[in-house]
């Protein structure tokens, strides 16, 4: 059983193997049709030609030997006519008549033997030689036409009759005696027509093998004509694809793959000026932004100074002035927080991101997010509480960036918690590591989890008009992660609050197979801080992940 | 005596409060209220707002610390920051407005100690000059060794000066900060946060580009092998520390 598995295993390998090769490969494919079809064709002229020329071979002989027989079947009958059949002397007339009839002057043929039974009544044929049998080669049919019928009659028999197995053309005749019905028989080896057929048929077989081989290479020759163009298109092709806009194929003389390869290189030409247009449009897109960023950033660095001098002196001014101060000052930090904000998206839109990473505590990062934003929190009334594992988890991430996106998840959670603690936690796996944001306040609506990361979504515009945010800290924040070959994903849930997890690779470049930590908390169900039952409630359910799952396929 | 070292104390104080900037800018509204700002905070101003007559007017001011544009008409903000450094080791705080890792690193590896990114807050900036200007103050006699034997490096703190097998080493100001404050406690690791808070005065910054730069910088002056160094040693996760071998 094992073996047989074993066997069929392989089996199904080559197969699998033969199969691919044969998909893949034109040439491959042509030269096995022209084989099969040639070989056939091939096959059938051979077996046509060889019967043809043996068939005339036979016929030949067959002429010949009638003429032979009807000439013996004369003399013959001209030796018999003296004689009676009781005549005891016959014996021996017929014994000298076949002798002679067997070696005629003209006959070069050996291997002739001649036999005569001077009437049906006798059992016994006499045969020259006389150490031959031909009793049973000579069939009822034949010996019914000659005895009969009085007719000459051939058969072709393979027999053997004392000189080995052997093909003979069998001639029976009738021959005219005083008592009425004598049988005469010819048996001509046919030896030398077979053997002559035989070479034919060698020959044939020979020349159409030769001829089926040399079909497969011209095939394979002529395959490889056009063949070898159209896979040195398929290659400039890659290649184009992969970038080198400035391969071309060569075009020589005038014919259909001449055609080819004008037309492929008139659209790899038309493909390399768009894309350089393109490319062209979004270098300006970066330097126009780059140049925004710079015309628009000096002269609020002069408004920012200036303002900033006014607001230090705004307790000498008259009430509503000081209060313009403090406004002015006020919308200036979101004014910059906005620009910077458009500058960082616009960044990201350029494709002009560059991901800068190296070793990080992320303990550390954790520890300091929380510090800074510590303050914001007891204005809120807001704990934030830090779950760290005992060691550093280093990670290969871009600081910056990482601080970034927890600033501003955190921050988020401080600004929603209403009141109740926000809970940061951070793990570390092989590959990942991930932290999550944890508040308990309003939550999130269903299908809101893919929203709250859209630029300049806001939950409840009323509500949300109160808060400091620009409206982009998430969507930056997802393009943060995505940069980092990271997921950045949201769960809430009515009145349940809501969690975020962003999860890391530990190395930069690596693909996340999976995260360190839930993104449905444990406690979103159980109601761990007392809150009004939510309307509808829905039953536990991983919710949907959409757009960091895009980021782990990419 | 005491009314004398009082009184040259004083004076001292007067001339490290009256410090002298030049300003590089090209914008001239931003350079007027620079100047206001600083003149108000009690430094000496000067400015200069294109790039090919910085040098001549870095040469008549001798300022002691420059505020570099980096977008500048006729010679761009890299190169004069490459001109002065290579004539003096005096603070030089880029201002730029752009805060991309490539144009930060490429500012800080001409010589720029420090940078701040438009738009920038009037205290933040002063802060970050005096950080630069605030030296010397701790002036006991002090001599540091550090690195693997057969290769060490002398300290003379209150000389400012750095010899490698007797052979002085010309460092900025903040790359003597540097190699000083990681001298100072060899075998401890110091995190990039600590680095900028103790050498550029910085607090609650992740701007780790500052520190790796200047680390870089100052590697290439004094390791033998900077590729491999010895003497600065980096802490993988963590941040650096002093090589005692």
């Amino acid at each position: 059983m094992a073996v047989r598995g074993v066997v069929l295993r392989h089996g199904t390998r080559v197969w699998a193997t033969v199969r691919r090769a044969w998909r893949q490969s034109l040439q491959l494919r042509i030269v096995l049709i022209t084989l099969v079809v040639s070989a056939v064709t091939v096959c059938g002229f051979g077996v046509l030609v060889a019967k043809l020329i043996s068939d005339g071979l036979v016929d030949d002989k067959r002429v010949a030997s009638l003429k032979q027989v009807r000439s013996g079947a004369t003399v013959a009958a001209q030796q018999l006519s003296g004689h009676r059949v009781e005549d005891p002397r016959l014996e021996d007339t017929i014994n000298s008549l076949l002798s002679y009839l067997v070696s005629p002057p003209e006959q070069g043929v050996t291997g002739l033997v001649v036999a005569m039974r001077p009437d049906p009544t006798k059992a016994k044929y006499q045969s020259w030689p006389t150490d031959t049998s031909v009793a049973p080669a000579i069939t009822d049919a034949m010996r019914t036409a000659v005895v009969d019928q009085k007719q000459v009659a051939h058969q072709l028999r393979t027999v053997d009759i004392g000189e080995g197995e052997t093909t003979y053309l069998v001639y029976g005749t009738p021959v005219p005696t005083s008592w009425g019905r004598a049988e005469l028989y010819y048996f001509f080896p046919l030896d030398r027509e077979i053997a002559a057929s035989n070479q034919v048929a060698r020959t044939v077989i020979a020349t159409g093998f030769a001829l089926v081989l040399l079909l497969a290479v011209i095939a394979a020759l002529v395959t490889r004509l056009v063949v070898r163009p159209v896979r040195l298109a398929a290659r400039t092709a890659q290649r184009l694809s992969a970038g080198l806009l400035d391969q071309r194929m060569e075009v020589r003389g005038e014919d259909d793959l001449a055609l080819l390869a004008a037309s492929f290189n008139q659209m790899a030409g038309n493909l390399q000026r768009q894309i350089l247009r393109l490319e062209e449009m979004s270098r300006l897109q970066r330097r126009f932004t780059s140049d925004v960023s710079h015309e628009l950033r000096t002269p609020l660095t002069t408004v920012r100074m200036a303002a900033d001098l006014i607001f230090s002196e705004r307790v000498a001014f008259d009430p509503a002035v000081a209060r313009s101060a403090e406004l002015l000052q006020l919308e200036l930090d979101r004014f910059e927080g906005l620009l910077t904000d458009l500058l960082e998206v616009s960044r990201f839109d350029a494709g002009f991101a560059v991901l800068d990473p190296e070793p990080t505590d992320l303990s550390a990062v954790v520890r300091r997010v929380a510090d800074r934003l510590g303050p914001l929190a007891e204005r809120a009334g807001t704990p934030i509480e830090v779950g760290l594992p005992v060691e550093p988890v280093i990670a290969e991430v871009d600081t910056r960036r990482v601080e970034r996106i927890l600033r501003n998840l955190v921050g988020n959670a401080v600004e929603h918690a209403e009141g109740r603690p926000v809970r940061v936690t951070l793990a570390a796996d092989d590959g990942a590591v991930a932290m999550t944001v944890r508040d308990y306040g309003i939550g999130l609506q269903t299908g809101e989890e893919d929203l709250v990361f859209n630029r300049f979504w806001r939950s409840d515009p009323s509500r949300a008009r109160q808060t400091g945010g620009t409206g982009l800290g998430l969507s930056i924040s997802l393009e943060d992660a995505r940069l980092h070959g990271g997921w950045l994903e949201a769960w809430g849930a009515p009145g349940r609050g809501a969690q975020f997890r962003l999860t890391l690779p530990c190395r930069a470049g690596d693909r996340l197979a999976g995260s360190p930590l839930r993104l449905v908390p444990d406690d979103a169900y159980l109601g761990v801080v007392p809150l009004p039952a939510a309307p509808g409630a829905e039953p536990l359910r991983e919710p949907a992940r959409a757009p960091a799952r895009e980021v782990a396929d990419v | 005596m005491t009314a004398g070292s009082r009184n040259s104390l004083a004076e001292w104080n007067i001339v490290r409060m009256r410090a002298r900037v030049l300003v590089v800018d090209d914008d001239p509204a931003l350079a007027e209220m620079l100047g206001i700002v600083l003149r108000s905070e009690g430094f000496l101003p000067s400015f200069v707002a294109d790039g090919e007559r910085s040098l001549a007017a870095f040469r008549d001011a001798r300022p002691d610390i420059v505020l570099l544009d980096l977008m500048l008409p006729g010679m761009s903000g890299i190169d004069v920051c490459r001109a002065i450094r290579a004539e003096s080791g005096v603070p030089i705080v880029m201002l730029t407005a752009k805060s991309d890792t490539v144009d930060v690193v490429l500012g800080l590896e001409s010589g720029a100690d420090d940078y701040v990114v438009k738009p920038f807050k009037p205290k933040e900036l002063v802060a970050r000059m005096r950080a630069r200007l605030r030296r010397g103050e701790d002036a006991t006699p002090e001599m540091l060794t550090i690195g693997p034997p057969g290769n060490q490096i002398t300290i003379d703190v209150p000389a400012h000066t750095v010899s490698r097998n007797g052979e002085e080493v010309k460092l900025t100001p903040l790359e003597f900060d540097l190699l000083v404050a990681l001298a100072r406690k060899p075998r401890q690791v110091f995190t990039r946060e600590v680095l900028l808070e103790q050498v550029w005065g910085y607090r609650h910054a992740a701007d780790t580009r500052l520190v790796n730069v200047h680390v870089q910088r100052l590697r290439a002056k004094i390791e033998p092998d900077p590729e491999r160094p010895e003497i600065i040693l980096t802490v993988r996760g963590v941040g650096y520390k002093a090589g005692t071998g």
